[in-house]
């Protein structure tokens, strides 16, 4: 049972990184064109192309 | 055609929306410097739906000189585009979007200020933290739960206690919007549903600090973080339904936002956006403009369109001198008007007075989950208060009886009756009507109808009367002409008509189609078109020798100079649906009225040809609102669709109230629901929708009263376990949410 003091922090700590990714990305604007982020992957880059 | 649509507009074969020709405001009033030294414009696109539209939109305008930056929001329909200062006029970007097929339409950065959704993100945090809680205290919950007489004593506690480190500060952290609501309510000596999920969330934790620090066995850190989650994905649910009608809405009144043009000190002459006007300012009003605010006619004659204001569809001439009403719009000559009241304060100012009164009589209205609450708080809270005294003062009485009871002390007493308040806190109760009315209303948002708030759409359920006003509303707002006229002399009369804006001449271009204008032709207002003898206009100015034909329908005479005149007779056409939709209304046992600002004779067509039976004209503002008045008095439940200043006071009147996407910023702002688009019958959809809707969150709120009947007791008799709550609370949600989305469903197969 000992290992739990080793396992017990690395799970709140992974989790804690989650919550932080989310805040960051909450604050960076990735929630304010919910349509739009879906339809861009669909646009080739023009370097992308076949020449 | 299919090639047309191929290379324009949008890549999909859709075309874009037709913004039936509106006039769009000069784009150089809205231009900003940003921080950054750029000269930004934010424009609202029309038509765009795809890929291919962002990239062809982006990277036309990326191709203009000067431009740095273009980035289109697919979302909100905005496109931001920064430039260079002085790289290029403003209107290069609108016409470089015309070519390519997409109406675009420049904001009033005062209309449509950014506001960042900060309510939404503060939602999303306190989301975020329940979430994690949640998730977290679960990694402990699932051992003591599943390791039940196997894990010793001392484990189980330290298990506790991680879970209150972990719950404590997230719980307070994420109970605020709960708290702070609950508290509001408190101070106004009212009650609602944050309320006792405030009381579950304190009494919930403290009783778990306590069981923890006694080493003992039900700490329910993990059912409260759970509860909170849920609770606030209901009410980000509700938050985001509110903003997402608001930013439409919004976006819809700043695609008709007016420029104008002021005369500076030294005769320059500068666009201004409406909102810069001050008094005393003198603007001039060109053929075609939309009078942005109250003033007085300095210089020139013309002919105003009032049909905004009173539903007159007839035009009115004015001189110099003569007052002029924010929203009429000239018609025929250049006007100077020097203005005696600021954009905010015109001519709306005196109607909302009335709007006010009106909206008082709606803030009465007690929304579903209210009247759930004041039911369901004193049951619970007493059912709460008896567990507690049954357990404390139980054993004693039984032993009076004579039957052998021991005591069972405070602690047990105090954890039963708070498990009575946490089993039963609202948690599917918070969700069942938010669910219901998100799902409904991304539906109708999709088919074109903006539902302002939840209890608009729970007010639209229940209407029983339905007031149309007609022009604009019931009609298109056009008149179109009716009487069948040779073609050479109609084009004859059209080439007249092609030099005015006057809405009979437009509508006599209409029907000629394409073809020259008279170059020489000579306007006078209020009476007609002159040029080379040939005369088009009013009765007594092309054919004075006729009699009027006095069956009331608006006119146009027109005389080549030899041979008898012409009469053009037009009538204002119903929207097409306009027919089908009040049978539709009909077919679900709804009334149909008609009130109008306009003439008998105009109005008595107009509902004949619609199919409606009770109609009255020539109505001012004040009758309108005074019928809406009548009608609630009468215990019915009437909705009004109207879109001129003249209806807002009726609109704000009724019990629910929709408006055309047309219709004036103070109509639209009274108004629960707003119609995009020329069709009608969207409407009908609305309503048969908020009837679903309704039936819907009854059904949630009847499970979710079962479920605390069946729970309560168990808690009461003190059989609640923290695994039971957890289960009991997160199912009840589910089923709720689960339910709702059956309201999506049933749409998609049909």
């Amino acid at each position: 049972m000992n290992v739990m003091i080793v396992l017990i922090p690395i799970a709140l700590f992974m989790a804690a990184v989650g919550l932080a990714a989310f805040f960051w990305s909450l604050r960076s604007g990735q929630y304010e064109d919910l349509d739009g982020a879906a339809h861009r992957v669909l646009i080739a880059d023009e370097d992308d192309l076949p020449s | 055609m299919a090639i047309a649509l191929t290379e324009q507009g949008c890549p999909s074969g859709l075309a874009p929306a037709d913004d039936g020709g509106a006039r769009r405001a000069d784009p150089d009033a809205f231009v900003r410097r940003d921080p950054s030294g750029h000269d930004t414009l934010e424009l609202m696109v029309q038509g765009a739906k795809c890929a291919g539209c962002i990239r062809k939109i982006e990277s036309s305008l990326l191709a203009l000189p000067g431009v740095t930056d273009a980035r289109l929001n697919l979302s909100t329909s905005r496109l931001r585009v920064a430039w260079s200062p002085g790289a290029l006029a403003p209107t290069t970007i609108t016409e470089a979007l015309a070519r390519i097929g997409y109406g675009a339409a420049a904001f009033d950065p005062a209309a449509a200020i950014r506001e960042v959704d900060e309510e939404g993100r503060k939602l999303l945090r306190y989301l975020a933290v329940a979430g994690f809680a949640a998730m977290n205290i679960m990694m402990f919950s699932v051992p003591v739960w599943s390791g039940d007489g196997e894990m010793g004593e001392g484990t189980r506690t330290l298990l506790h206690w991680i879970s209150a480190l972990i719950a404590i500060p997230a719980a307070l952290y994420a109970a605020q919007p709960f708290f702070r609501s609950a508290w509001q309510a408190l101070r106004a000596r009212r009650a609602n549903m944050d309320v006792p999920i405030s009381l579950a969330v304190v009494l919930t934790l403290g009783i778990s600090i306590v069981e923890t620090l006694q080493q003992g066995e039900h700490a329910y850190f993990d059912g409260i973080t759970m509860l909170l989650f849920f609770l606030l994905i209901g009410r980000y649910l509700d938050h985001r339904l509110r903003e997402q009608a608001r930013t439409a809405a919004r976006d819809l009144l700043a695609l008709q936002s007016v420029t104008a043009s002021r005369i500076g000190a030294d005769g320059h002459v500068v666009a201004i956006s409406a909102g810069d006007i001050a008094v005393g300012d003198r603007l001039i009003l060109a053929a075609g403009d939309r009078a942005p605010v109250d003033g007085i006619v300095v210089e020139g004659t013309s002919e105003l369109d009032r049909s905004m204001l009173t539903g007159e569809t007839m035009p009115q001439l004015v001189r110099v001198g003569e007052a002029i009403h924010a929203g009429v719009i000239n018609l025929s000559q250049r006007l100077v008007v020097r203005t005696e009241a600021r954009a905010q304060d015109s001519s709306v100012a005196e109607l909302a007075r009335l709007i006010e009164a009106g909206e008082q009589g709606r803030a009465r209205f007690v929304r579903l989950a209210e009247k759930a609450a004041s039911l369901y708080v004193p049951v619970v809270h007493s059912l709460a208060l008896a567990t507690f005294l049954a357990w404390t003062f139980g054993p004693s009485l039984l032993r009076l009886v004579g039957i052998e009871a021991l005591d069972v002390g405070l602690r047990v007493a105090l954890m039963n009756a708070v498990a009575v308040l946490i089993i039963t806190c609202p948690c599917a109760l918070g969700l069942a009507v938010p669910a219901v009315q998100v799902v409904a209303t991304g539906r109708l948002f999709k088919r074109g109808v903006l539902v302002k708030s939840g209890d608009a759409l729970e007010r639209l359920a229940q209407v029983d009367v339905a007031v149309f006003d007609k022009t604009g509303t019931l009609t298109l707002g056009k008149p179109r002409l009716v009487s069948a006229v040779e073609s050479d002399v109609l084009q004859a009369a059209a080439a007249l008509a092609r030099v005015s804006r006057h809405p009979l001449s437009r509508a006599l271009v209409e029907a000629a189609g394409p073809g020259v204008a008279v170059k020489e032709a000579h306007e006078i207002p209020g009476e007609g078109i002159e040029a080379g003898g040939m005369r088009l206009g009013r009765r007594t100015f092309a054919a004075p020798e006729f009699e009027d034909a006095s069956d009331g329908a608006a006119e146009l005479w027109f005389s080549s100079g030899h041979g008898p005149p012409t009469r053009f007779a037009f009538s204002d056409t119903l929207r097409p649906d306009a027919a089908q939709t009040i049978a539709a209304l009909r077919g679900r046992g709804i009334a149909v009225e008609l009130i109008s600002g306009d003439r008998p004779v105009a109005v008595e067509a107009a509902a004949r040809e619609a199919g409606i039976e009770h109609w009255s004209a020539a109505a001012s503002p004040s009758d309108k609102a005074a019928r809406l008045t009548a009608l609630r008095a009468e215990g019915k439940k009437p909705l009004m669709i109207g879109d001129g200043l003249n209806d807002a006071a009726a609109l704000a009147a009724a019990y629910a109230s929709a408006s055309p996407g047309t219709a004036l910023e103070a109509s639209q702002a009274a108004s629960d629901v707003v119609l995009q688009g020329a069709q009608l019958m969207p409407l009908v959809e609305a309503i048969d929708v908020a009837k679903m809707a309704r039936a819907r969150a009854l059904e949630n709120l009847r499970f979710s009263a079962l479920y605390n009947i069946v729970a309560a007791p168990l808690a009461a008799a003190g059989l609640l376990t923290p695994l039971i709550a957890a289960l009991a609370m997160s199912g009840s949600s589910l089923i709720v949410t689960l339910n709702a989305l059956r309201l999506q469903l049933r749409w998609s197969r049909a």
